[in-house]
C-alpha cells in the first residue's frame, strides 16, 4: 500500500481558502447590525470550543472548569484595556486579545500544574474545583472583577490607524476573524506535531505512552496550557467584542457551554467544535429569544445525542460522507425526509406541552391563552392538551416505525460497503 | 563469547515486592549479560509478570536494587526506565487502539529520536522517524495494515503490532511478557521466527509457557518459584537441574523436546 502524504493535499487547501472566504464574506453578504454581532461572537465561540477541545477531544481530559482561562483572559485583557485608555500601557488594541492569551497561558501554568497530575474522573473534579474556586473569588475580589456590575471598557484608544478605530462592530469583527482563521490553523497544526499525536496516544492509552518514553503529565500539562492560551485570546476578544466583562464568564454555566456544544458538534473531529461554537451562539442568542424553554430544549437535544450520536454532528456528517463516497446516499434520502418530517411532528407536540407549562408558570397574569406556531392555545383546557400529546403520540410512533425501516437500510449499506472494501482490498 | 568480561545489561539483587501481606517477589537474584537472550519460565503465579512490572517501572520494588547497565533504575517512573533504552510488551495488548498502525509504531520512535515534546514541527516533515517506523512495520509485517486502525486488526496482528511498538525506539534490552500467548501452533512459530530477527544483537528477557519457544530461543532460561530465582543456566543445565526438577514440573521441561 503506498504511503499517505501527510501533507496538506489540494483538497485541505481548498478547505482552509474556504474558511477565509467565509469568515471575509459572511459579513458582507448578511450585513445588518445583529448578523454583524452574532457573527463577532461565532468567531470567538469557535476559537474557545476549539482550545476546549485540545483537552476533551485530542487529550481525552473531561475539563467542567475552562471558562477559567477564557474568563480570567478577559478581565486581564479589559483591565489591559482600561490602562490602554489612561495612556498608562502602550499597547494596540489590536494586541488585547494576545494579552488575553497570555493571561489565560499563566493561569494555565498555575492552576493546570495541579490539576493535570491526575487525568480520567480526578482531573475532572480538580477542574471542577478550580472553577468554583475562581467563581467564588469573583465576588471576594470585586477590585478586579467588578462585583455584580463587572468592569467595562471602550474599546476606541487613542488615534486610529489607516482609519481604523475598532469602534464601529464591522471592525472589531474583521479583527476577530484574523484571529479567528489564525488560531484555528495554528491548533489544526498542532495536531499534527508529535505533541499533538503524543496528546492523542494518551488519550487512548495513557499507560502506554510512559513506556514509550513519555510523561503523561507533562503532556496533558502543555496541552493544557495551550488550551489555556487560546482559550484566552477567546476571552481577550470577547472583552473587546462586548466591552464589558462580567463574573460570569469565569462561571460554570460558561464552562459547562464549552462542553455541552463542543460535545454536540463532535469531539472527535477537528471541524466538530466549530459546528458547535455555531450551535452554541444560535442558542445563546436566538433560541433564548424564542422561548424560556430554550435551556430544556437543550438538555433534550443534548439527552438524545449521548444516547444515538455519541460522536456529535461531526460524526453524523462522516458517516455520512462515507456513504456519499460509495455512492449510496441517496438511497437514504428517501428515509430522512420523512424521518425528519416525524421528528418535527413529535417535537411540535411536545414544544406544546413545555411551552403551556411554562405559560402558566411565568405568565399566570395574561390568562390561559396564549399562542402556539399560529394556534391559540388555552394552556388550562383539556383539548389543547390531548392534541398536544395526540400530535406526540403520533410523531414519535411515526418516527419509531420509519427508524426501523431506516436502520435495516442503514445496516444493508453498511454490510455492502464492508464487502466493496473487502473485494478493493483483496484487488490490491 | 569474547574473551573481556561480558557487561552486565540487568541486575536484580535480593528484590522484594509485597502488595499488603502478600510477598510476591521474595528476593529474586538475577543478571543477564548483554546480548542474552533470557527465557523467565516457572509456574503460574510464581511471580513472573511481576518481575517485568519492577523492571520495567511499572511498580517500585518493596526492597532491593535493579540496575540496567550498573545504573539504579529500581523506583524510577515507566518513562525514565523507556529513556535509559529498556522496552517491554504486553501480556494483554496495550495499544494505541484509535489510532492507526503507522501511528501507534511512530509514536513509539518520536522520544528515543529526540522530537519529545515539539510542537514546532510538523510529524510530516520528520524524515528519520516516518522512516523508522516504516521499516519497523516492515519488518513486523504489517505493511498492508499500516493504515489501519489498532482495534480493527485481527489477535496476532495485534500480538506483532505489540512487539513492533517495543522494539520501535531501538531499545537495547527487550522485555517480552508472553509475546506468543493465545496464538496457534503456526502463528507461534511464524512469531518466534520474527522475534528472533528483531531482537539481533539486543538483550531480551522473555517470560513464556510454550516450553518449544522457550528452548527455541533463550541462551539462558531463568526458573522462577514463588518469588525466587531457583535455577539460572542454559537451557540444557537447567533441565538437568534436580531442584527445578522437584519444585516444576519435569514433565513441562521435558515438552520441549
Amino acid at each position: 500500500m503506498a504511503a499517505t502524504s501527510e501533507h496538506l493535499t489540494r483538497r485541505d487547501w481548498f478547505v482552509w481558502i474556504g474558511f477565509a472566504v467565509v469568515l471575509v464574506v459572511a459579513p458582507l453578504l448578511w450585513r445588518s447590525s445583529f448578523a454583524q454581532t452574532l457573527l463577532s461572537q461565532i468567531g470567538i465561540a469557535i476559537i474557545a470550543c476549539l482550545a476546549y477541545n485540545i483537552l476533551l477531544g485530542q487529550g481525552g481530559m473531561l475539563s467542567f472548569g475552562h471558562a477559567v482561562y477564557s474568563g480570567l483572559g478577559s478581565f486581564i485583557a479589559i483591565h489591559a484595556l482600561n490602562l490602554a485608555s489612561k495612556g498608562q500601557l502602550a499597547i494596540p488594541v489590536s494586541l488585547l486579545p494576545l494579552v488575553g492569551g497570555l493571561a489565560g497561558l499563566f493561569f494555565a501554568a498555575v492552576l493546570g500544574y495541579v490539576t493535570t497530575k491526575k487525568s480520567g474522573t480526578t482531573f475532572a473534579m480538580i477542574t471542577l474545583g478550580i472553577g468554583e474556586l475562581v467563581a467564588s473569588m469573583s465576588l471576594m475580589i470585586p477590585e478586579f472583577f467588578g462585583g455584580e456590575g463587572g468592569i467595562s471598557g471602550n474599546r476606541v484608544v487613542g488615534r486610529p490607524v489607516l482609519g481604523i478605530t475598532f469602534g464601529p462592530q464591522i471592525q472589531i469583527y474583521y479583527l476577530i476573524a484574523v484571529y479567528c482563521f489564525v488560531s484555528t490553523a495554528a491548533m489544526y497544526a498542532l495536531t499534527r506535531t508529535p505533541l499533538g499525536r503524543m496528546l492523542n496516544a494518551v488519550r487512548d492509552n495513557p499507560e502506554r505512552v510512559e513506556f514509550v518514553g513519555y510523561s503523561t503529565q507533562h503532556v496533558r500539562y502543555l496541552a493544557f496550557m495551550i488550551s489555556g492560551f487560546f482559550a484566552g485570546i477567546a476571552g481577550g476578544l470577547g472583552a473587546l467584542n462586548f466591552e464589558i466583562v462580567t463574573a460570569e464568564v469565569v462561571g460554570a454555566a460558561r464552562s459547562g457551554g464549552y462542553l455541552f456544544f463542543v460535545f454536540l458538534g463532535g469531539a472527535g473531529f477537528f471541524f466538530g467544535p466549530i459546528i458547535g461554537a455555531v450551535l452554541l451562539v444560535i442558542a445563546l442568542v436566538l433560541l433564548s429569544e424564542l422561548t424560556k424553554a430554550w435551556l430544556l430544549y437543550l438538555g433534550i437535544v443534548f439527552l438524545i445525542m449521548v444516547m444515538y450520536a455519541p460522536g456529535g454532528l461531526a460524526s453524523l456528517i462522516m458517516m455520512n460522507l462515507r456513504l456519499a463516497v460509495f455512492g449510496k446516499l441517496n438511497r437514504l434520502w428517501r428515509h430522512y425526509i420523512p424521518l425528519a418530517v416525524a421528528g418535527l411532528i413529535a417535537l411540535a407536540g411536545a414544544a406544546a406541552m413545555i411551552e403551556m407549562v411554562y405559560h402558566l408558570q411565568l405568565n399566570e397574569a395574561l390568562g390561559p391563552q396564549m399562542g402556539f406556531l399560529g394556534l391559540t392555545l388555552d394552556a388550562k383546557g383539556v383539548a389543547a392538551w390531548t392534541g398536544a400529546a395526540l400530535v406526540l403520540a403520533l410523531g414519535a410512533g411515526l418516527f419509531e416505525w420509519l427508524r426501523r425501516g431506516f436502520g435495516r437500510e442503514w445496516n444493508r449499506i453498511q454490510e455492502e460497503i464492508a464487502a466493496e472494501i473487502a473485494r478493493r482490498e483483496a484487488a490490491a | 563469547m569474547n574473551a573481556a568480561a561480558p557487561t552486565v545489561a540487568v541486575e536484580l539483587r535480593d528484590v522484594r515486592k509485597s502488595f499488603g501481606r502478600t510477598e510476591i517477589i521474595r528476593g529474586a537474584n538475577l543478571a543477564v549479560n548483554a546480548g542474552e537472550r533470557v527465557a523467565i519460565i516457572g509456574p503460574n503465579g510464581a511471580g513472573k509478570s511481576t518481575l517485568f512490572n519492577l523492571i520495567s517501572g511499572r511498580f517500585g520494588p518493596t526492597s532491593g536494587e535493579i540496575r540496567l547497565r550498573g545504573e539504579r533504575i529500581d523506583g524510577k517512573a515507566p518513562y525514565e526506565i523507556a529513556r535509559r533504552g529498556l522496552a517491554r510488551s504486553f501480556q494483554v495488548s496495550n495499544l494505541f487502539t484509535r489510532l492507526s498502525v503507522f501511528e501507534n509504531v511512530r509514536c513509539a520512535v518520536l522520544y528515543a529520536m529526540g522530537y519529545r515534546y515539539a510542537f514546532w514541527r510538523f510529524l510530516a516533515d520528520l524524515k528519520d522517524a516516518n522512516e523508522r517506523a516504516e521499516a519497523v512495520i516492515a519488518m513486523i509485517k504489517l505493511d498492508r495494515r499500516r493504515n489501519h486502525l489498532a482495534m480493527n486488526l485481527t489477535y496476532a496482528e495485534q500480538r506483532a503490532l505489540e512487539i513492533g511498538i517495543t522494539i520501535a525506539g531501538g531499545a537495547d534490552v527487550i522485555l517480552l511478557d508472553e509475546p506468543t500467548a493465545g496464538m496457534s501452533r503456526s502463528e507461534t512459530a511464524r512469531f518466534v521466527e520474527l522475534i528472533r530477527d528483531v531482537t539481533v544483537g539486543k538483550t531480551l528477557l522473555t517470560v513464556e509457557h510454550d516450553m518449544g519457544v522457550v528452548f527455541g530461543l533463550a541462551d539462558k532460561i531463568a526458573v522462577l518459584v514463588y518469588g525466587e530465582v531457583i535455577a539460572f543456566d542454559t537451557p540444557d543445565a537447567v533441565r538437568a537441574n534436580a531442584r527445578v526438577q522437584e519444585a516444576y514440573l519435569g514433565s513441562v521441561l521435558a515438552q520441549g523436546h
